[in-house]
């Protein structure tokens, strides 16, 4: 018992590119996306930054929770990659949106909201936070091969940001790490010692079977856990926000739990996978469009590179 | 496994006949794509207690059978 949620907030570029643009520079159509991946169109950053984006989401999401930047006593980013190495991408956020408090990238790949949460609910146990901002901005255009059509059609790029307050939540949260270096994997390129050989690094690669095996079995194991160490089940969760990386995954692990599909809300047809910001854009979606109710239990659950996991049952409190 | 039990599992998941399934049926016929074959793999590995490897590139139902054969005796 540590947090609630006090508001969201999110952006996304203005670039749409639908999968019949995709079609014109790579061997791929909307039939063959849209069927494997639930995915119609995603946002893609063009002349904006990454922290154009992410500082755009949190200003949206400090407005909705009605509290000031200079308010704030700490900044969270899960990001795989912000603008530059360094400065940090919360640090370049905290500067945009007038903020002074300290400011840390988290990065755990598309579970990092998650793993920001449960970071947030240490400083808020601790009593080291009263007002925190977690910002997920990822540019997953950078990063994927654009000739690459088995992963590039899957990613897009976004913002999404929520900002916490002392309550109730979270009723349970839970996450876990293993190493794999093969299923979810980008290189970095190294530098030019001349001690060390030269690598210019590589574009994301994926193994999709494995990985969606690994996520269908995560949320339903997690769906299951959780529910039972809050002394509910899952009939009794109102919405699942589940990371957006295929709507087949989402399909699949909603036929396990036999649960109806109104309770799992999609964005992905319009977005693609935006890794770590998947979810609060979700979730601000879901805010905005009314559908959130005071009392209402929400299920998050994350997936992806480490091979990492992350979900949360929180209780809605606004 | 034998032939008839994946035939019902498949004839389940795709709401079918389990007599116009055999050894010979590709899953491009029975219109599984391969993320399709993954779910079905897990469904079969509820039911079997067995891990299988879901990146064997599998084409017919016979090719199915003869991995689980090879994964079930490992």
């Amino acid at each position: 018992m540590a947090f609630s949620i006090l508001g969201t907030g999110s952006a996304v570029p203005s670039k749409v590119v639908t999968n019949s643009e995709l079609s014109i520079f790579l061997e791929t159509d909307d039939e063959w996306i849209s069927s494997r991946t639930g995915i119609s169109e995603r946002r893609v950053l063009t002349s904006e930054s990454l922290t154009d984006l992410a500082a755009k989401a949190a200003e949206r999401a400090l407005e909705s929770a009605n509290i000031a930047a200079s308010e704030l006593d700490f900044i969270l980013c899960p990001t795989l990659r912000g603008d530059q190495l360094f400065p940090s991408l919360s640090s370049r956020v905290s500067g945009r949106i007038g903020a002074s408090c300290p400011a840390l990238d988290i990065n755990a790949a598309c579970s990092g909201f998650v793993f920001a949460l449960d970071v947030a609910r240490a400083y808020f146990a601790a009593g080291q936070a009263r007002r925190m901002l977690i910002v997920c901005a990822e540019a997953m255009s950078r990063l994927t091969d654009w000739t690459d059509r088995s992963t590039t059609v899957l990613f897009g790029d976004a913002a999404g940001a929520v900002v916490l307050g002392p309550g109730e939540g979270p009723l349970a949260l839970r996450l876990t790490t293993s190493c794999n270096e093969e299923w979810l994997v980008s290189d970095v390129p190294s530098g030019n010692s001349p001690f060390a050989p030269y690598s210019p690094g590589t574009f994301l690669r994926m193994n999709g079977r494995e990985v969606f095996k690994f996520a269908v079995s995560a949320i339903d194991k997690d769906v299951r856990l959780l529910c039972e160490q809050a002394g509910t089940s899952p009939e009794d969760v109102d919405y699942y926000l589940l990371h957006q990386a295929n709507l087949r995954i989402i399909e699949a692990a909603r036929s396990r739990l036999a649960l109806p599909p109104e309770r799992f809300p999609t964005n992905i047809q319009h977005y693609g996978n935006t890794s770590s910001a998947s979810i609060p854009l979700l979730l601000d979606e879901q805010v905005r469009a009314g559908n959130m109710q005071k009392g209402q239990l929400l299920f998050l659950s994350a997936f992806g590179a480490g091979l990492s996991t992350g979900s949360c049952l929180l209780r809605w409190e606004a | 496994m034998n032939l008839e039990t994946l035939a019902n599992i498949l004839a389940d998941y795709k709401e079918m006949d389990a007599s116009l399934i055999t050894a010979e049926t590709t899953f491009e016929e029975l219109e599984l794509d391969s993320l399709d074959t993954v779910e079905l793999l897990m469904k079969i590995e509820d039911e079997t207690g067995l891990t299988l490897d879901v990146s064997e590139d599998l084409r017919s139902v016979g090719d199915l059978l003869k991995a689980l054969e090879a994964q079930g005796n490992a």
